[in-house]
This record gives C-alpha cells, structure tokens and sequence, in this order.
C-alpha cells in the first residue's frame, strides 16, 4: 500500500511538472482526485480489510489525497497568476499620451471680481440685490441729491431713452434707493448692488460706454466714517492681499458727506513707488462717504436716528488693477485663449 | 492757476515750503496737481564792465560782466547793452524756458560764459517781436550784482495747479478764496484787500442808468457807474499777477475786471455808458434774438439764455459774454459797472450750448457768494480810480432777491466724533473751527456755527460740519474699525440666487461666460424674432452701432464667436446672463448658449464629442434638471426665424414656453452653430417641488425592446409620450436605442427601436400583466400613428 502510495506521489510531481495550462489541471484532478482517479481507486477494496487495516489505510490515503490537493491548488494558482500577469502585460497602455479634455467653463473675468465680492460681502452679513438698468431720473438722480441741473449729472453723461425721466442707469445707487424705500425706514440695510451702468463715452482702452459698478450701503445706528475704512479694508485684503493697506482722501459725492477716496497700498512695488501706483505708492480703487442726510430722508430714513455709508468701486479697475490687464475691452471682447485660465481658485 | 505771490497778498506765507504746503492742502481736500515754480537757477543780478563790438558781426558786442563771484567774457547781440548797465545774467547751468540750457561756449570765435537776458526769454513777458526789439532788460542802476536776479525783480512766483472737487470749485476757484484754505491749514488769519474811493456826489448812477430784472434767473444784480476813464497800460505789478495766473494784459480797465474776477471769484461786467443808453433790463432772450458778442460772432438766442439789454435789444448775454454794441474802447470815457449774479444751470447751459466756456461764465456757473459780489464791486471802484482816473458817482442799482437766511447749524462734539469715529476734545474742536474761520458760540458741549456765505458748499447739517473737521484732522489718521450691530451672513436676493446657480452649473458643463454691450446695431434685432417685441431706440445715440436695447443675446453671441473664430479659436463653447428689455420697457433676464466644435475632445484616440443639436440638448435638459424641473419639459420642433427651419424647437415648461433651441441658420452663418436661449424670468416664477427621497424598486424589473415603423414626419417624442401614457405607472423607464432609415424600410418611412423597463416598487410583476401593457402600447401606437411594429 505505502509502496503504492509512493508511487502514486511520484507520479504527480513529475506529471506536475509538464502542467503548464488550465485544462492540463482539469485532467491531473480527473487522474488523481477524481471520481475515478488513483487515489479515489485506492479506497475500492476498503470494504475487504479489517476494522484496524480501515484505519491505517483510510488514514494513508487522506494523507495523500490531501498532498495532491495542496500540489495541484498550488500549480492551479501559479498558472492562473501567469495567464493574467501575461494578459495584464498586453493591456498595458502610454499614460503619457495626452488627455481626454474635460474642460469647465470660466466666468468672465468681471463677474470673478463681482463673485469675490460678494463672498467677502456677505460673510459679514450683506445681501447682494439687483435692480433695473433701465431707470427712472428719480431712482438715478433725484432721489440721491442730484436734483435736475446739478453739476453732477454733467459729469455722468448719461443715455436717455425717454425726455428727461427715463433712462440707462448712469450709477447703480439707484438699487440702493429702491431697497431703502422698499424697507420703509425701520429696518437696517446692508447691500451690495453689482451691476452693469452706462455712460456716454466713447469706447477705448480706458473707457467703456458700459461698464460694472459694485456698490454698497449700509444704514444703521450710530455707524462711523471708522466702520467704513474697517469694511474697506476687509475688502481690500481679500482682493489685494493680507499685507494692503488702505488710506482715505478728502474727495466730493452728492450723496455722500463727508466724502472719501479709497486708496489702497500699491500690491506691486509695496508702496516703494512703481509704474502702476505712478510713483505714489498708493491706488485709488472706490469712492466713498457716510450717507447724506437729505438722501436718508428722501429715501424714508430719519437721520436723527439712522446714519450709515456707501461705496462704490469699478470692477473693470479692480480687475485691471487686479489681473494686470491695460484694456477695458478685453472684458467685452472674450478671447476664450486668455480667459480659460480664470476657471480656477485662488489662494483663500 | 493760482499765483502763491498773490496768495501772500492775504495770508502770510512768505516762509512756507511751497511743496510741504501742497502736501498739507492736498491731504485737507484741496487736491494740487502740479507746483510750478518760475524759479531759474544761476540766474542773477550782472553789470557790464566793458562792452566792445565783435570784429566779426555787425550788430554783436563782447561784454566783460561782473556776476558778483567773477567778471566773465559775454556776447550779446541785443542793441541796448552798453558800459555801466546793470542786466540779468544766465550763467552756465541755467535752463531757460523751452528747455534751453546755457553753456559756456564761443560765438563766432570769441568766448562766451553766459547770456544776458530780456524779460521775454525769462517768460516774465510775451514773445512778441515788440518785446524782442526791446532788447535785454534794463536793471536800475542800484541793483546787487550777484543775487538772483528774480528775486530781485520780485517776480520769482510759485503757481499751483488745482484739481478742486466739484464743491470746492466756487470758493477756492479765487485767489482769497484759496486763501482761506491756506489759512485753515496753516491756521493763520486772512486779510481782506482794503477798497478805498473818494465818491463824486454831484452826479449819481440814477440820472443815467434805470435798472429792472424781469428773470428769476438773476437774483443779484449790482450796478455803478465812474466817469471820465482813461484808458491807458495798468500798472506792471497788475499786469504780472495777470500773466502768472495765465491771463494776457490788455489795458488798466480791462485788466482791472480780470484782476478783480481772479481776486474774489466774481466776475463783472464794464459798459460802455454812452454805447448803453439809459436802460439796463435784464430778462431772459426771446426765441431767436441775436446779438453780436465781443469776438465778432453773432450768436442766436432761446428763452433759456439770459440776457441784459437796453430795453429792446440785447448788451450782453449774462454771465458768457458781453455785446459788441456796448463794448470798451480807447475812447471809452465812461462805464457802467456790473456785478451780479446769474442761475449756474442756465449760465452752464447757455455756455454748453454756444460753445462759449469763458472764464467768467465758469464762475457764474459754480454759483457765487452775494457777500463777495458787493466787496468786488467796491474793489473795481477803487482800483479803477486809482489806475484810471476814474470819478466814482455816487449811488448804487441793486437788484437783490438773495435769500440771506444765515446757516446755522447745532451740534456737540460727541455727534462729530461719532459721526468720524474719532475722539477729539470740545476744546480741540474750537481750534478747528476757528482755524476754518467760521463764526461759533459754546452752550457747554453744545456749539452753534454760522456758516459763513463764501462757503455755499457747506449745509446746515452736522455731516457737512463733520466734513470740515474731518479733512482737518486728517483722513489718513482715521483707525479701523466695524459697525457694531448684530448680523447675520447676507443672501442673493430676488432672482440672484438662481442666476448664480445656472451660472455655476453653466461652467461646470464646461460653458464660458462671456459679457457683451446691451445697446446694439439696428440690424441685430429681429436677426431671431421669436419673441415678437419690438426693441427701444436710443433718441441720441452715440453711433448706430450702439443705438438700440437688445431683445435677444444671441447676436451678442455671434459676434463673440466671429471674434474668437478669427483668433483661430475652433471649440466654442458660450454663455451669457444678461437683461433685455421691449418697447414697453419690460425687463427679462435671458441665459443665452452657444456651441460649436468639440464639447469633449481625444483626437488620437478617436473619442471626441462633437458638438451637435443633442449635445446642446443635452446641456439644457442638464440645467432644467438642476433646477428642479425635470419631467415638465418638452422640446417642441419649429420653425423660428435665425434658425435652421429643420433643426429648431421651442421649450415649454408646463406648457408655457420658456425658450428657443436650434442651429443657426445657414445664412446667418455657415458654421454647424448651436444655440439655446431660455427666460430666466420665467424659470425664476415656476414653483418648484421640494426635493424628496425615492426609494429603488426592490422587486426585479422586466425588460422589452420593440420597434416601430412609422412614416419620417412622425416624431420620437410623440410615440414616447404616447407609450409613457399607456404603459402608465409599470411603465419605469423608456430609451431609444436605435433610429433606422434604409433598404429594410420604406423610402418615406423610419424605424425607431425603443426599449422599455417594467416595474412596481410594492411587488414582482407578473408576465402577464406586463404583456397586456405591451400589447396594449403596440396597439395605441399602431393606431394613431399609423405604425407597424418592426420584426427583429
């Protein structure tokens, strides 16, 4: 029995060793372990042997049919691992070669600006509304203490569509009007209006007969020219970077009083004094003010109680200033080569 | 302009540094552009040693000079110099205007260390041949050899060039005016001119001239009358402040008002009395009156246009220019002397309008201060009696209706602190106030400030008194700091909010915002009529290129694509978010696309997305699922103007139709062009179901495929709704897998192959449940499309 039992082990390693194929496993299973296999043989005349022989010889063969299990497992593995090794070998491709281009759009340069805006905006509590660009003369004008025949308006040569009462809006304050009347005087504003504005101007690189204002309000009580200057300088460090400073200037509005000027510290030369800041080493980027009184009462606010400020800034100067870009036109003539960098974060 | 020698007149500033006082004004408001200073270095006081004429010209001399440091050798070649002359010398170094710079050097063969100089070389006088053929200035005999030669001659001036805030323009637009800015600044005292005359009171105004103002238009309005002028040169020292201030001197009388005018900011007006008559009447013009004004053009007039006039016809038109009837001349014995006030608005119009911007109707048009019109008038008496002889007669025309109520405004300095954020003392307040030189009382903390009438840009509100003290303390000073009031984080408003969502979701499908001119051709506008309005024309457009509101943005859009294309751009994929507006001046926001080119591209591996009316569909169907309205679209085909009549649909939402998709039309532009254009006014007043969780069905889904012929013109879309509407609640899914036109079809006919996914989410269906679904859609659709059920 042993002797055959030998015999049979020495069989299957040599058998084993020529094995080299899927279906050659399928035939040494059938030959060893199979029904009808050589060692399934060696059980047949079990019945014949004695209670002691059984055990003796049921235990050999377990033994070897365990051997050839784990051999022929063992042999299985190591040609399934080929094949596929061989069959990923073929697969193999040049991760080298160019992309599949799945390309996102971007936002037109102006509206990035606006988006930064109003993130900075509204993180310290401002809504962000939209008004008519078609406007009445009392929404444009009148009702932001510009009364007709003021100086001012010569300044804002503006597009009338209808006489003298209906127009393109030359400014985006009249949203700001529009929101103060809407609240009916008891309630604090705070706004950002963003919008498209139009002046007669002729169209070159520094002027645009339309262009993008990003104005602001906010009216509530006791608010100082002090919480103006800290809300520009949020601002302005999220535009222009951390280390900006910014300075106000005596300056001049209708509808605000006293008036300023927003300067920020040239980004370029930090105020060493370069092309951009003209040697100053400071930008102008908004106007600004605390409300004026007769602009609070006209829009339904007691300036006895309520005060506030506004600002303004141009987003084309902010961008220009911003991205390096010297004409207004490139905003409003998309070249989608020098845009689709813009689909992209920048350093929050 | 304004002359700092002339400022001195008023406010002591002989000491200042003149650019650390341009700093100090610019940061109090007063913005300088530019200091100029006349100053010319190594230029000085000389005398003339020896002077012998040139061996080798007829007409130079060879000049020994003393300059005080050394005696040098110069050619001259003016006729007057002589032994002995004192003379201004320009020694090497020294930059003459017009960047001419004096070099040591030989004028035909003789050496040359300098230049002697007239006046004209200096720009002290014009550059006239009458100034040339005077020769080199001629010094007293007593002048210092050595010292700057234009100190000196007292003519070593500063000028600043102001850049003044609109509402500054009036007050600091004058000599005294900017001095009392000077003098806020520096807190010094200003001192008026005095106006001295002796009046002749054997005449008076009244036995000449009778005065009647018939225009609101004029609410101040001043005359007075001197006799017996003579016209000749004013004096040398008027006649330099003119120049400095950029004004050319003609005679004593008119260099007098231009002094005046330069000096207070009034401007007024000299008659002719005997041209004048004995009526002045200042109304407004009547419909196309004329008058020839002083530089010979006759000027046409309208009823806005105020004018004075002898009683019938128009002197002077007010304010911009005066008459050629009335006009001063040589043999002008005696004047009638206007000073008033006239309407900025209709001053600035009327100038606007003739094309007329003088000095005087620039100052009419900033508005002017009654205050400095009375002390004008008394400053041309006097001046004009001291340089022209004049007899000042006694009596005085006046016109007033100024409303004289003073500005009066009450504050105490915690409101002006609050106001600035700021904290300065009531006492510190006090230094201000009187540094502006304004007139106040203290009631303990509580002040009350009289406004003074130079000032008419200041109200009686503590915001303008916070202006004032703030620029004097100084904005750069100001600390940073928030409002403190509660808040909560801002939101879009209105429909914001959803043109920022299809904005994100655009970029995300991979499509550039793009901004274009709302106002545009004529031609652009029923380019795509589909909409039906009619577009507003500007009445005064600036060009026809930009004369109308647009109603569509697809225009827009094309032109951004020609232009792109041109730039060898070939994927261009577009949109843009703007508002259009009708006739009727309705408002709608529209979100306009355009596509053309690859969407997705691989080239090597041959795996590009090619963009065609699906994939825009696609885009679309993407962005209406986004925002909620997905199964309540459809895409109905038709035929729109601007597109492609086979490849065109509108889209309805609910039925209502929100927008317009298809190719352009080839003859608008060649190009495989696809656009989609929606309202998203509309999209914004859908409500919108809230979003809700949808459990999977867990029973197994049986799965049919079934084709249809039918006839070309019957669409997809229509055999779906008709399947979806039988196969009703079973019915969980439909595709199409497949569209066949062919030798296995008819030549008019199509196959359309439609596979259809059956399931309940409560239970397993049965077959034949599911096949008396099917045969019933066979059926349905056989019927009313006439179809027949294609054999695999």
């Amino acid at each position: 029995m042993q002797e055959k039992i030998n015999e049979i082990k020495s069989n299957l390693v040599s058998d084993l060793e020529v094995v080299n194929k899927p279906q050659d496993i399928v035939d040494l299973k059938a030959k060893y372990i199979g029904k009808s296999g050589c060692i399934t043989e060696l059980t047949k005349n079990m019945r014949d042997l004695s209670v002691e022989e059984k055990k003796t010889v049921g235990m050999l063969v377990n033994e070897v049919k365990n051997y050839a299990n784990d051999l022929i497992s063992k042999k299985e593995e190591d040609i399934n691992t080929k094949i596929l090794n061989e069959k990923l070998a073929n697969e193999s491709i040049d991760v080298t070669l160019p992309a599949t281009s799945i390309k996102a759009g971007s936002p037109n340069i102006l509206e990035k600006v606006v988006e930064d805006f109003e993130e900075v905006f509204m993180s310290m509590g401002y809504d962000v509304y939209d008004g008519p660009e078609i406007e009445e003369d009392r929404f444009n004008f009148e009702l932001l203490n510009i009364p007709k025949g003021h100086p001012a308006r010569d300044a804002q040569d503006t597009f009338y569509i209808k006489d003298d009462e209906i127009l393109l809006r030359s400014q985006t304050s009249p949203v700001q009007a529009r929101v103060m009347l809407e609240k009916g005087g008891n309630e604090p504003v705070r706004m950002i209006c963003p919008g498209k504005t139009y002046r007669r101007d002729d169209d070159d690189a520094t002027h645009s007969h339309q262009f993008t204002q990003i104005e602001g309000l906010l009216v509530d009580h006791n608010i100082s020219l002090s919480d103006l200057k800290g809300t520009c300088d949020q601002i302005a460090k999220k535009l222009f970077g951390e280390d900006t400073n910014t300075r106000f200037k005596p300056s001049y509005y209708q509808f605000t009083e006293p008036s300023v000027e927003l300067d920020i510290s040239c980004f370029n030369c930090k105020g060493k004094g370069c092309n951009i800041c003209k040697n100053t080493g400071w930008i102008t980027v908004a106007g600004a003010g605390m409300v004026h009184p007769n602009v609070l009462k006209m829009c339904g606010y007691d300036p006895q109680e309520w005060n506030g400020f506004a600002f303004g800034f141009g987003a084309e100067r902010c961008a220009m200033l911003k991205y390096g870009i010297n004409d207004l036109r490139v905003f409003y003539n998309t070249d989608l080569r020098e845009t689709s960098n813009f689909d992209r974060k920048e350093n929050d | 302009m304004i002359s700092l020698k002339w400022v001195n007149d008023y406010v002591d500033i002989k000491d200042e540094n003149v650019f650390d006082l341009a700093t100090k004004i610019t940061q109090s408001d007063i913005n300088i552009e530019k200091v100029e200073t006349n100053h010319i270095d190594h230029l000085v006081v000389g005398e003339v040693l020896e002077c012998v004429e040139h061996p080798n010209s007829d007409h130079l001399h060879i000049c020994q000079v003393n300059v005080g440091t050394d005696t040098r050798q110069i050619v001259c070649g003016a006729p007057n110099v002589r032994k002995g002359l004192k003379v201004i010398v320009a020694l090497p170094g020294a930059v003459l205007p017009g960047d001419f710079e004096i070099k040591e050097g030989q004028i035909r063969g003789e050496v040359s260390n300098g230049m002697l100089c007239a006046l004209c070389e200096l720009g002290l006088e014009e550059k006239t041949e009458e100034n040339y053929n005077k020769g080199i200035e001629e010094l007293d005999a007593d002048a210092p050899v050595g010292v700057d030669a234009l100190k000196y001659l007292g003519r070593d001036d500063t000028l600043y060039e102001l850049d003044i805030h609109k509402h500054r323009n009036n007050d600091c637009y004058s000599h005294i005016g900017f001095a009392y800015e000077v003098g806020t600044v520096l807190n010094k005292k200003v001192t008026l001119p005095e106006s001295k005359y002796d009046v002749d009171n054997s005449d008076n105004v009244n036995n000449h001239v009778k005065l009647s103002v018939e225009t609101e238009l004029c609410p101040f309005y001043m005359g007075r009358m001197v006799k017996n002028v003579e016209i000749k040169e004013s004096p040398k020292w008027m006649q330099e402040r003119l120049i400095s201030a950029g004004m050319r001197p003609i005679n004593n009388v008119v260099d007098i008002s231009n002094f005046v005018m330069l000096e207070f900011g009034q401007p007024t007006h000299f008659f002719d009395a005997d041209k004048l008559g004995s009526t002045v009447l200042v109304r407004q013009a009547k419909s196309d009156e004329t008058v020839i004004t002083l530089d010979g053009n006759n000027r046409v007039l309208n009823e806005k246009d105020i004018v004075i006039t002898d009683g019938t016809k128009p002197t002077c038109i007010a304010g911009i220019m005066g008459g050629e009837n009335t006009e001063i001349d040589d043999n002008t014995k005696n004047i009638f002397i206007e000073a008033a006030i006239f309407d900025p608005v209709a001053t600035r119009n009327t100038a606007a309008r003739l094309d007329l911007r003088s000095e005087a109707s620039i100052r009419f048009g900033k508005g002017l201060s009654y205050e400095y019109t009375i002390l004008a008038m008394d400053r041309c008496l006097s001046l004009l009696q001291e340089y022209a002889n004049a007899t000042v007669i006694d009596g005085t025309l006046l016109h007033d209706k100024v409303d004289k109520t003073k500005k009066i405004v009450t504050f105490k300095t915690e409101d002006i602190n609050g106001l600035l954020g700021i904290k300065i003392s009531t006492q510190d307040m006090e230094v201000e106030l009187s540094r502006l030189q304004f007139e106040y009382k203290l009631n303990g903390d509580e002040f009350t400030v009289e406004i003074p009438s130079r000032r008419l840009d200041i109200d009686a509100n503590v915001a303008d008194m916070a202006e004032e003290i703030g620029r004097l303390y100084g904005y750069h000073n100001l600390v940073s700091t928030l409002p403190k009031v509660p808040t909560k984080r801002g939101q879009y408003k209105g429909d914001v909010a959803i043109r920022k969502t299809i904005s994100r979701r655009l970029r995300a499908l991979g499509l550039n915002e793009v901004k274009t001119y709302t106002l545009v051709n004529p031609n652009k506008i029923d380019m795509f009529d589909y909409d039906k309005k009619e577009a507003i024309s500007l009445p005064n457009p600036m060009s026809i290129d930009k004369s109308v509101v647009r109603l569509s943005i697809l225009p827009s859009l094309l032109e951004t694509y020609d232009y792109n294309k041109a730039r060898k751009v070939n994927d261009i994929n577009i949109y843009e978010i703007a508002k259009v507006y009708d006739k009727d001046l309705v408002e709608e926001t529209k979100v306009a696309m355009l596509i053309k080119g690859n969407y997705i591209t691989n080239s090597w591996n041959n795996n590009s997305i090619k963009c065609d009316f699906y994939t825009l569909k696609g885009i679309v169907e993407n962005l209406l699922n986004h925002l909620g309205f997905k199964n309540r679209y459809i895409f109905i085909p038709e035929v729109i103007k601007g597109l492609h009549p086979g490849i065109g649909a509108k889209i309805l939402i609910d039925r209502q139709e929100v927008g317009i998709i298809g190719r352009i039309h080839p003859s608008i532009k060649k190009d495989d062009i696809f656009v989609c254009e929606l309202s998203m006014t509309k999209l914004y007043n859908f409500n919108i179901k809230a979003l809700k969780y949808k459990e999977a069905s867990k029973y197994p889904e049986i799965s049919k495929d079934l084709a249809f012929v039918v006839k070309k013109d019957v669409t997809a879309g229509s055999i779906m709704d008709e399947i979806k509407r039988t196969g009703s609640r079973l019915l969980s899914s439909i595709d199409v897998f497949d569209v066949y036109t062919g030798e296995n079809v008819g030549k008019d006919e199509k196959s359309i192959a439609f596979n259809l996914v059956f399931s309940d989410p409560s239970r397993t269906l049965s077959d034949e449940e599911v096949m008396q679904v099917f045969n019933n859609i066979i059926t349905n659709v056989t019927s009313k499309f006439n179809a027949k059920v294609r054999d695999k």
